[in-house]
């Protein structure tokens, strides 16, 4: 397949996946707003803009940090080109331009979440609609990612597809953790209050993954086991190790059909290798914050070296 | 000069309102309907357009960057027996034209034999002294044509235009039988009408055959497209799509090795044939416009050296002036031997005194149109000009009589489209898609019809308020 493409796709679905997050992001960041007081949302607000690298731009627009002055921007401001409208935008000017390497239905679905999500996004979102316009994004994006899983074939295009989407979810998910490592690190050899169990939850819902840390902790919540939950377990499909795994897979499927492997699979090795021999008692001993700037460095690396080995660009 | 008809020709029904043979298939389907039904099908049509992103971009137009072209649902019916005739005389049209591009490439007897002015060819910015003396593989030129036919009467479809360049809209006669067959499936069971379905596969098998010496195995087909911003950026991908080729731009591709090869995820692999759908004067910055960014540098090289096949070949412009338009009764005679099936549409060239004598006295009569202009730019049509566009382009032709050509306001036949208040006629005009190979001449039984969407319009094209249809050919 052509360089350009491998890069169309993988970047069609990292903007898919990034819209998805952060709607995610602003879903966690209401609910907490609606049961904190002002303070507390303001600065929940900040670390959703501060998660998608958006503060500095929105102080600088004089946006205020309430949640549809935040809302508003980071869904469909025309001066801010990392809203999720430019992101769904991008999938699918991307998914045009790679026409010709997915399926019609792959297509389809994403060229009509692109006009659903722009009819959505044409007028600013109020509270009573707020709801409706987050779960359309998770629905849209859900739906291109359903429709390649049912219609592509299991070929390099579908693993540039996957890497996309694996990198940018790895990468997500980490940042989360970061912005929120505040909330989780002090707390460590600490028993919580009731507000640092709402404010882990938060955490645990911006990765839909509240849920299944309630069964699996039956109901309990602690600073430790949330990192070590988002860190290392790989039965968690919006985990660090979970999307590590997908992305080692797709290179081997890659290496495979090739009949060689390359600089991002060496990579991975030394990456995967460490992300699987750690323990959640190493990691907080290094320090979370650390160890996470580490793991966005890595991603990033590994990143680059598919764009260099797969002639992305020229 | 043949005078034009009094009264137009209604394709569905005849002068005393019974419906012709060709349409009681459907005509009997279509009175069975619930007219509620019918209308919400229009509208799901639309909406079935958009979501497969059937649109075509209109340049300078930044609110609305995409656009649909209008699609009407009561199709256009040609009986097998018309067909047979049309496609008879497309084929001698099509093979005129290709003798006539290896000539004037060549040893230009055409002009030796006096029937044709020298000038036509020296002055002309679509000739290329690049392809002066080389052959094409296969000695294919026009690999893909589209001819414009319009109709006038019952036995009278006459050729408006030869699209040689890079004639486009096929994709719009896949996707609206597509369309027709999803919202009226048992119609098609009534009323045996002949697929179009397989021209991706023709296209492809086509293209192959005329892959250059320098393939190895398979040929490997792409398709060169300016990119997603094109007009036809659409089209250019549901081809590569169907034909299960590449569609590349110009920046996946380069020369290497004497070949012009892609970059793909695993290096650069060379293309034999390129399917291109950029112009002439973007598609080698070395040989041509040296700012163009579409093209590949060096890839007029690699094609004079047998490194690759370009379709349609460089140079084929040619044959859509208008100037030499109207020498193809001459030509088809001179290449053929025989008397051309399918008339010109009967033209003045303003370059001869009589004619521009003609032409002048019945400005408000005829349409004017520039011998290098094409989609319906820089043209006079008398009966709705001002006078003050008149006169003005009085001047113009005075000035230049030989960049003009007039024609007569031709009374083109119509078809009903689907109105609020019911069938309603309105004019049409037809392009079928024609194939060439060294296997020989291939044409789709059927094509694209534009149609004026407006009353009494007889503007066709898609950028100034036309339509499409389903284009039918009827089984024997």
């Amino acid at each position: 397949m052509l360089g350009r493409s491998a890069n169309g796709i993988f970047w069609m679905l990292r903007y898919l996946e990034r819209a998805e997050n952060t709607a995610r992001l602003l879903e966690a960041g209401f609910r907490l707003a609606l049961t904190r007081g002002n303070g507390a949302a303001i600065e929940e607000w900040r670390s959703v803009l501060v998660t998608m690298g958006l503060d500095a731009d929105f102080r600088e627009m004089g946006g205020e940090y309430t949640g549809l002055g935040v809302t508003n921007f980071v869904l469909r401001d025309r001066d801010n080109p990392g809203s999720v409208l430019a992101m769904i935008e991008n999938a699918r000017t991307n998914a045009r331009a790679v026409r010709t390497e997915i399926t019609r239905e792959v297509w389809e679905a994403t060229n009509e979440s692109w006009m659903i999500l722009k009819d959505l996004l044409a007028r600013p979102v109020r509270e009573s609609n707020l709801g409706d316009v987050l779960s359309a994004i998770r629905n849209q994006t859900t739906l291109v990612r359903g429709a390649m899983e049912g219609t592509m074939l299991r070929n390099e295009i579908f693993n540039f597809a996957r890497m996309g989407t694996y990198i940018e979810r790895a990468d997500n998910t980490a940042r989360i953790l970061d912005v929120k490592y505040y909330v989780l690190l002090p707390s460590v050899n600490w028993v919580g209050s009731s507000l640092d169990n709402v404010q882990w939850e938060n955490v645990l819902r911006s990765v839909a993954g509240e849920r299944a840390y309630r069964w699996l902790n039956a109901g309990g919540m602690d600073a430790r086991g949330i990192a070590e939950f988002l860190i290392l377990d790989g039965r968690f499909p919006r985990s660090l190790t979970f999307c590590y795994e997908k992305l080692r897979s797709n290179l081997a499927s890659l290496a495979r059909e090739y009949g060689h492997e390359s600089n991002a699979h060496e990579l991975m090795r030394i990456a995967g290798a460490r992300l699987h021999q750690t323990t959640i008692e190493e990691i907080v001993e290094y320090g979370l914050h650390e160890f996470i700037s580490e793991f966005i460095g890595e991603t990033q690396k590994i990143a680059n070296a598919i764009t260099a080995d797969y002639r992305f660009i020229a | 000069m043949a005078s034009e008809p009094r009264v137009t020709f209604d394709e569905m029904v005849d002068e005393h309102g019974v419906v012709r043979p060709a349409y009681a298939g459907f005509r009997a389907w279509y009175d069975e309907q619930d007219p509620n039904w019918l209308k919400r099908q229009h509208h799901e049509a639309e909406r079935s357009f958009r979501r497969v992103g059937i649109t075509f971009n209109v340049y300078g137009d930044t609110d609305g960057e995409e656009r649909l072209i209008p699609f009407d649902m009561i199709p256009r019916i040609i009986t097998a027996q018309e067909w047979r005739k049309l496609s008879r005389g497309i084929e001698q049209r099509v093979r005129a034209l290709n003798a006539f591009l290896h000539d004037i490439y060549h040893r230009q007897e055409i002009v030796r034999s006096g029937r044709l002015p020298a000038r036509l060819l020296r002055d002309n910015a679509a000739y290329l002294p690049q392809m002066v003396g080389f052959s094409p593989p296969g000695g294919v030129y026009t690999h893909i044509v589209g001819i414009d036919l319009v109709r006038t009467g019952s036995d009278d479809f006459m050729v408006l235009e030869d699209n040689a360049r890079t004639p486009s809209g096929v994709s719009y006669m896949l996707e609206n039988r597509e369309t027709m067959m999803a919202m009226f499936p048992e119609l098609f069971t009534r009323v045996a009408v002949r697929p179009v379905q397989d021209y991706p596969r023709r296209l492809a098998r086509s293209l192959a055959a005329c892959a250059p010496p320098a393939t190895q195995g398979r040929p490997v087909v792409a398709v060169l497209t300016p990119g997603i911003h094109n007009s036809a950026y659409f089209e250019h991908a549901f081809l590569a799509d169907q034909m299960g080729a590449e569609l590349v731009e110009g920046r996946d591709l380069r020369v290497v090795d004497g070949r012009i090869a892609m970059r793909t995820t695993r290096g650069y692999q060379p293309i034999d044939v390129l399917y291109r759908r950029v112009d002439d004067d973007y598609l080698d910055p070395l040989s041509f416009n040296p700012d163009s960014m579409l093209g590949v540098p060096g890839i007029m090289d690699v094609y004079r050296s047998g490194g690759i096949t370009i379709a349609n070949a460089p140079g084929t412009g040619i044959a859509d002036d208008k100037a030499i338009y109207s020498f193809m009764p001459e030509i088809v005679e001179f290449y053929t031997g025989e008397k051309p099936i399918l008339q010109n549409v009967p033209t003045w060239r303003c370059s001869e005194p009589d004619a521009l004598a003609y032409v002048l006295d019945n400005l408000a009569e005829l349409v004017v149109k520039e011998v290098h202009g094409s989609g319906g730019y820089g043209m006079l049509i008398g009966p709705t000009a001002s006078k003050k566009e008149i006169a003005w382009f009085e001047k113009k032709l005075k000035a230049k009589p030989e960049n003009y050509i007039a024609q007569p306001t031709l009374s083109l036949s119509t078809v009903p489209i689907f109105a609020k208040a019911g069938l309603a006629p309105r004019h049409v005009d037809l392009r079928p898609f024609v194939l060439v190979s060294p296997n020989g001449v291939d044409i789709v039984p059927g094509g694209l019809t534009r149609v004026a969407l407006k009353k009494g319009s007889l503007v066709v094209n898609s950028s100034q308020g036309g339509g499409t249809k389903d284009s039918w050919v009827l089984e024997d």
